[in-house]
């Protein structure tokens, strides 16, 4: 159903007044409360020019800002790139017919998707070096969680896209006599990475968005840049909200590409029509 | 496994999956008001309300968690003067709860949006045709059937809201991330056990729960 007008008709004289009333009613409670923040904000002299001044200096962003987020983007990208391979291989994995191989995928896709993020990087952290007896690097933790949770993610999304393939599809790759591997790799696969490449680009959105708990152990990424940077300027309020920005402007970006890929891949008519459709829970790019 | 027999450092276990558990009830049931009431938003005739669904949903979503956290402690409490409690513990229990709702909640606005497009058109309309406002549209013919589509991404959604009350210990609140953190600074040489003991806790509540969520949704869904 097209939300749009479907669930009201066009308004009348009565409901013009009502939907005018509601407008002025809403903006004014809205207006209210921004100008109650504001007040505060004033208050504790939060829009004070010195704490906002640091943001139009190229030293902050050369010295703080920009390396925090470039720090924030390798994290992502190279955890991004690992889990693409763990999600292959343990949605393959798990679609075996070997029980001793497709039993033990599964149980690690579960196990890696249950797991809050944060314990995995803490075990990570704080506890792999108890083991190897050798320091781990920020960055290596951040990106192995990123990988074993999001990759386990991805692995469950190829499975779903595998399994929407039509299934005539894999019966004809047998019928010309195509082992199951290759039907694997030259049916299926690429017809279902085409139809899970919005759910792909979604997750990346999720990592990006998960580099941030790298602050928590320590990882100089874009929030922990922000953090020295209020220390040296006591200009908390102001830096988070200008991270903020920062993190909704590169999100907003990666979903209107995820956006336009869905489109694009649509109006071409080679999305494999599901039999039996992607079960929505399975693949939703949620969470942390 | 000795680690938890030690008393002390049981209790630090028990504790820490207690706020969790507290974390994820109280973040469900707000997340779950302010979800409906986005998505009623959203879909509603008013511009100004809708126009205020779409910013809440494009801002909270695309927010790291652990920013907004941030924001409930030095926005809310240290700037804006929110105080909560007077317990420092129960005082960062209520912010986290607060950063857990309004990001939860863009997530549940979402996923019933999209259970509302689910929904025939020709259902809205016969509820139009007989003189329905748009409230009754929406509450009695639109919103129930919905609801019935929307349980697998519901149980998806609070399933990360449970495993997100972790990152709430960035304000300071004792939850299982920090406890599993301390008991394995505290015991460097049971680092794999302890890690098993509280990983397989969550894993042991939310696997069998999504699967729950799956038959439910399977078994409510809407034969179209």
């Amino acid at each position: 159903m097209s939300t749009d007008a479907v669930l009201y008709d066009h308004p009348g004289p009565r409901a013009k007044i009502r939907n005018g009333i509601l407008t002025v009613v809403f903006g004014i409670a809205l207006l209210a409360l921004l100008y109650w923040v504001y007040l505060k904000f004033d208050e504790k002299g939060q829009w004070a020019a010195a704490l906002w001044e640091p943001f139009t200096e190229s030293s902050t962003w050369t010295d703080y800002l920009l390396p925090g987020l470039w720090k924030t983007v390798s994290a992502a990208a190279v955890a991004m790139v690992l889990s693409l391979i763990f999600g292959l291989v343990f949605s393959v994995g798990r679609l075996s017919d070997h029980r001793w191989l497709s039993v033990p995928s599964g149980m690690v896709v579960e196990f890696f998707r249950a797991v809050p993020l944060l314990l995995l990087m803490f075990f990570i952290f704080y506890g792999v070096p108890f083991i190897t007896e050798s320091p781990m690097p920020p960055f290596w933790a951040v990106v192995a969680g990123l990988t074993l949770y999001n990759g386990s993610v991805l692995a469950e999304a190829f499975r779903a896209g595998i399994k929407s393939v039509p299934r005539g599809q894999s019966e004809a790759g047998y019928a010309i006599g195509l082992r199951k591997s290759q039907v694997m790799q030259e049916i299926l696969m690429p017809q279902a990475a085409r139809a899970m490449l919005p759910v792909i680009v979604s997750q990346l959105v999720v990592l990006v968005k998960d580099t941030a708990l790298g602050y928590i152990i320590g990882y100089a990424e874009l929030l922990q840049s922000v953090n020295n940077l209020a220390a040296n300027f006591g200009n908390i309020v102001a830096a988070a909200i200008v991270a903020a920005i920062i993190y909704i402007a590169v999100n907003a970006s990666l979903t209107a590409f995820a956006g336009w890929l869905e489109r694009r891949t649509r109006r071409k008519g080679k999305a494999p029509k599901s039999a039996d459709p992607v079960p929505v829970g399975a693949v939703e790019p949620i969470g942390d | 496994m000795d680690v938890f027999s030690d008393p002390t450092n049981f209790d630090v276990y028990v504790t820490g999956f207690l706020w969790i558990l507290k974390l994820t009830a109280a973040g469900t049931v707000g997340a779950l008001i302010l979800g409906v009431l986005l998505a009623a938003m959203r879909v509603s005739p008013v511009p100004v309300l809708r126009g205020f669904g779409t910013t809440w949903v494009n801002t909270f979503r695309n927010t790291p968690l652990t920013l907004i956290i941030f924001f409930c402690y030095f926005g809310l409490f240290s700037t804006l003067g929110v105080k909560l409690s007077d317990d420092i513990d129960r005082n960062n229990y209520w912010l986290g709860v607060i950063g857990l709702s309004v990001y939860t909640a863009a997530f549940v606005c979402e996923a019933i949006r999209s259970g509302i497009n689910t929904v025939p058109p020709g259902q809205a309309e016969a509820a139009r045709a007989i003189g329905m406002s748009f409230f009754q549209t929406l509450t009695i013919i639109v919103l129930p059937q919905a609801a019935r589509a929307v349980i697998a991404p519901l149980g998806s959604i609070f399933i990360a809201l449970a495993k997100n009350s972790t990152i709430v210990g960035t304000i300071g609140l004792a939850e299982s991330s920090n406890a599993m953190k301390e008991l394995i600074n505290a015991n460097g040489d049971q680092v794999i056990a302890i890690f098993l003991v509280f990983a397989g806790t969550f894993a042991a509540v939310l696997i069998p729960t999504g699967y729950a969520f799956g038959w439910l949704a399977n078994r409510m869904a809407v034969k179209r």
